[in-house]
């Protein structure tokens, strides 16, 4: 109320919120460097600890065919031969301002972000992930969407019907979704829509950009499938919260005022039963957008998850520090958000 | 008790569903595959068609390790490849065994070699451009085998046997590094439609070298190493119209390719398609439904596919084809008690291959294997060695060279199977149960494929140390001869301290002298009688257990044209014949 009257308040409250975004940005960036540091020692220092040379690491990049030659030319290259903390140095430069590398008749210029090479093919590995990134981003918006609408509402419903039959077989309904896999309820969609009845000639990502129609509509059983796995979860817990709320002094004292069901519900209840769900959600989103492998590998999407897991295989070390430092960012990221969105939702939050 | 009936009734639904979806689309009494039959791909063409126009769609559940043709090493991309890299020689697109047929291809003619096998000609066929219109010279052959065999920190997936076997192929630095105009001397190019090769021994398989993709021209000014994959300059008959690493292209006509110059292209469809990294269950289902024309990986349908496609409708448009690949054993002579012919004698004759064969999938996998050459090899000749009634083992012979190796009641050792190979445990597991009958009891040790060379049953001095007698191994040629086959895995200058392939350790001089004799004897036929004659050599020394000829269950979906198994690339479909009537 303070804000609203008084300007050098409503200043204060402004430089607060900067001050806090602020702060909290820097710590998003010392966690991704954490994180890299922590990546970077795991594939090129904990390999050495236990005995692995720079030789042995230059020999994966040249191949079948490997001579003392080759491995020695790579090893210069890629700068193997260096000391690990000099190695991670590069790596951070080379995110920062890009780096130079020969695999061909001249040098190239792998541009800022430059995570390296890939192992195994010999391309740079941003591209590939710039690539991938904005179809793992848009299965999880459309499948975001759809487990939050649906798990929000069918908790509430649940909630206010407790113990009728719409409660009892939408929460069996969830308790399905939350134990079935994703690889079978998504081939039963492909089974049933795909082959037995074809409404979907094939699952392909068409960019939002080309077709937004298209894109919607060919993506639309990998978000089902996905959806249902987490609105099942989301139902259940916005149940739950919403059996507590509602059993709220407060919501007594709103209903005693006169305030229509809608009214106590939707502001009063939902508002209050909303705040863990949010901070539930920022994780849930940004983790998935890294790691939704399985949905990618069922319904052949070409996003990160799927791109990592072929990294592992290859031991294409690059691509496997390329996606982990991605994930990182959009968990990081959506936190950010999260943290910056409680507050605007539950008052009782300050930056501070 | 409510919520286990509740339980119980969902868990039916979901079953009928799933049956639902197993039974895909029965009660249709469409005959697929055309006028095709079961194995009718196998000797002859399936749905032949000269009807131009069409999209061909190839689906694959995995990555190439590139599409580029002077790095890789996939068969597959070698049949691919063809679409847009003219190689100096390739396999004829036919039916059968005449698909084994090396055909001059970007040369006029198949080389012209000196007498003793150490020079090979070729001339370049006038007329041929780059997608761009440039004429294609000799210099582009040559530098292409420069770059993909000579420049492994940039393209390293190829093989490099033109290094192996060019003069001075072990001094020279590729192309990258060497910048002199004349590049690698022991091939010359005295005007731009004659390419000479000077190797530094008698070499008379040197036709099936130039069918490797690595003789597809590539004009240096455009080459741009590891990334020339995005940029490939086409001389077959389709183009690059897109590539995406890792995820897949599509191929268009390439207006500059004159089928005047090239005898063997029908090039029909319009346009080709190539998706990567398809789930493969997706992948037979697409095939199945015919929604896409071929597997392109070509190793045939997963295991969860193919009840359904061995017997009913779709039975008729599958295709059991020889992969091109031995699975066996070899006992280790270094490994007691293997170092003694009688005991390596007893595992031939006890070994029940058919319990194996069993246990590793029945036929769809393959079938018994007696030889070490698999049946679509040049060279192979059929024999059996160890010949016992429905290939089940002979205990009686078993224990009696058992009592010759001074063994009568049997020995212990040990047998080692790639981890993640299931078949090959499987396969482990079965010979283990096998010899137990005669004595031979067997401990198994599992060891990941990845490192399976590299640092374990590749490794001569682990092998001694650990005492792995028995060490199972799969194999399958570089290029589809005997020499392809037998040299990196009997040859005793295959034995390396890491990384080798010469399982046993085989280094018998008879042996050796006879690969390197009928390589160098210029005349094809009696080369081809002496593959089978060393492959009986392996037998008679008893180190080598032949276990399976593997196959692959292929699919054909009816709209795919043209179809044909190709022995020359491990028995997948021919990709150059391919068409669609879709």
């Amino acid at each position: 109320m303070a804000a609203a009257d008084d300007p050098a308040a409503a200043t204060r409250g402004r430089t607060a919120v900067a001050a806090y975004i602020l702060r909290r940005v820097m710590g998003a960036v010392l966690l991704l460097l954490v994180v890299s540091a922590v990546t970077f020692a795991i594939f090129f220092l904990v390999p050495r600890l236990g005995g692995q040379t720079a030789d042995q690491l230059a020999t994966q990049y040249v191949g079948k065919d490997a001579n003392p030659e080759s491995v020695a030319a790579i090893k210069k290259n890629l700068g193997l031969d260096q000391p690990v903390y000099e190695q991670y140095w590069n790596f951070l430069k080379g995110l920062v301002v890009g780096a130079d590398y020969t695999f061909g008749p001249d040098a190239t210029h792998c541009g800022a972000p430059c995570f390296g090479y890939s192992f195994k093919s010999h391309i740079e590995v941003w591209p590939q992930l710039e690539q991938r990134i904005p179809v793992s981003f848009s299965l999880a918006v459309g499948a975001a969407v759809i487990w939050l609408v649906t798990g929000v509402t069918t908790g509430v419903i649940s909630a206010l019907r407790k113990g009728r039959p719409i409660d009892r077989v939408s929460m069996f309904i969830a308790l399905a979704g939350v134990s079935l896999p994703i690889f079978f309820t998504g081939q039963i969609l492909l089974a049933l829509f795909v082959y037995e009845i074809p409404v979907w000639d094939s699952i392909d990502y068409v960019p939002f950009t080309e077709n937004p129609a298209e894109w919607a509509w060919h993506l639309m059983l990998p978000w089902v499938s996905l959806a249902f796995l987490f609105s099942a979860l989301y139902a259940r817990l916005t149940r739950a919260g919403m059996l507590e709320t509602m059993s709220e002094d407060y919501i007594r004292t709103a209903r005693a005022k006169g305030l229509t069901e809608t009214t106590v519900v939707a502001k009063h209840g939902l508002r209050s039963a909303l705040t863990p769900i949010v901070t539930i959600f920022g994780m849930d989103f940004g983790t998935l957008v890294g790691t939704a492998v399985l949905t990618e590998t069922v319904f052949s999407l070409q996003g990160i998850g799927a791109y990592s897991v072929q990294a592992i295989k290859d031991n294409d070390l690059p691509i496997v520090m390329g996606v982990t430092l991605v994930a990182a960012f959009f968990i990081v990221l959506c936190n950010l958000i999260v943290d910056l969105v409680y507050a605007a939702i539950d008052p009782r939050v300050r930056y501070s | 008790m409510k919520t286990r009936r509740v339980t119980a009734g969902v868990a039916s639904v979901l079953a009928l569903s799933l049956g639902a979806a197993a039974c895909g689309g029965g009660g249709d009494d469409n005959d697929g595959g055309g006028n095709g039959k079961k194995d009718a791909a196998l000797n002859s063409i399936v749905n032949a068609s000269s009807k131009k126009g069409g999209t061909v769609s190839y689906e694959h559940s995995d990555v190439p390790d590139s599409l580029d043709p002077g790095n890789t090493y996939y068969g597959w991309v070698q049949n691919f490849s063809r679409l847009y890299g003219r190689t100096l020689t390739s396999f004829k697109p036919a039916a059968g065994k005449e698909g084994l047929e090396v055909v001059p291809d970007l040369a006029e003619g198949l080389g012209k070699s000196s007498p003793d096998a150490k020079t090979w000609t070729y001339k370049l066929r006038a007329g041929v451009k780059f997608q761009d219109g440039t004429p294609v010279t000799s210099k582009d052959v040559k530098y292409a085998i420069e770059r993909s065999n000579f420049a492994p920190e940039a393209l390293s997936n190829g093989p490099t046997y033109f290094k192996s076997y060019l003069e001075g192929g072990d001094k020279y630095k590729g192309p990258y590094k060497d910048k002199s105009a004349e590049g690698l001397k022991s091939i010359e190019t005295p005007d731009d439609r004659t390419i000479v090769f000077k190797l530094k021994q008698p070499f008379a398989d040197f036709d099936y070298l130039a069918t490797f993709s690595q003789t597809a021209p590539v004009p240096q000014a455009k080459d741009t190493g590891a990334k020339y994959v995005q940029a490939i300059q086409s001389t077959g008959p389709y183009q690059f119209q897109s590539y995406e690493e890792g995820r897949g292209a599509t191929l268009v006509r390439n207006k500059q390719w004159d089928p005047k110059t090239d005898p063997i292209r029908k090039a029909l469809p319009d346009k080709v398609t190539i998706k990567f990294k398809v789930n493969p269950v997706t992948v037979d289902n697409n095939l199945l439904s015919d929604k896409t024309t071929a597997d392109a990986g070509g190793t045939g349908v997963q295991p969860q596919t193919q009840p359904k496609v061995l017997r009913g409708k779709y039975a008729n448009q599958t295709d059991s084809s020889y992969a091109g690949a031995t699975q066996y054993i070899a006992l280790n002579l270094k490994v007691a008690p293997f170092d003694n012919i009688h005991c390596r004698k007893a595992v031939q004759w006890g070994l029940d291959k058919q319990s194996v064969l069993d246990a590793m999938g029945g036929s769809p996998k393959g079938d018994v294997a007696t030889t070490l050459l698999p049946p679509s090899v040049n060279g192979y000749t059929k024999f059996d060695t160890y010949a016992t009634e429905g290939h089940k083992g002979d205990v009686a012979k078993a224990k009696a060279e058992l009592k010759e190796c001074g063994k009568p009641n049997g020995f212990s050792t040990i047998m080692t199977a790639r981890s993640d190979r299931p078949a090959e445990v499987a396969q482990a597991t079965a010979v283990q149960a096998s010899l137990k009958k005669i004595g031979i009891n067997i401990e198994i040790k599992q060891f990941p494929a990845g490192k399976y060379f590299s640092n374990f049953a590749g490794v001569p001095s682990y092998v001694h140390k650990n005492k792995l007698g028995m060490l199972s191994m799969a194999w399958g040629a570089d290029w589809p001869t005997g020499y392809g086959f037998l040299d990196q895995i009997v040859n005793g200058a295959a034995i390396k301290p890491s990384g080798g392939n010469n399982l046993m350790e085989l280094d018998d001089p008879k042996i050796n002298k006879a690969l390197t004799d009928a390589i160098g004897n210029t005349d094809a036929a009696a080369r081809t009688k002496a593959w089978g004659e060393i492959d009986k050599m392996v037998l008679d020394n008893a180190s080598v257990v032949p276990v399976i000829y593997r196959k692959n269950l292929l699919l054909r979906p009816t709209s795919a044209t043209n179809v044909t198994v190709t022995q020359a690339y491990l028995g997948m479909y021919d990709y150059l014949l391919m068409g669609s009537s879709k």
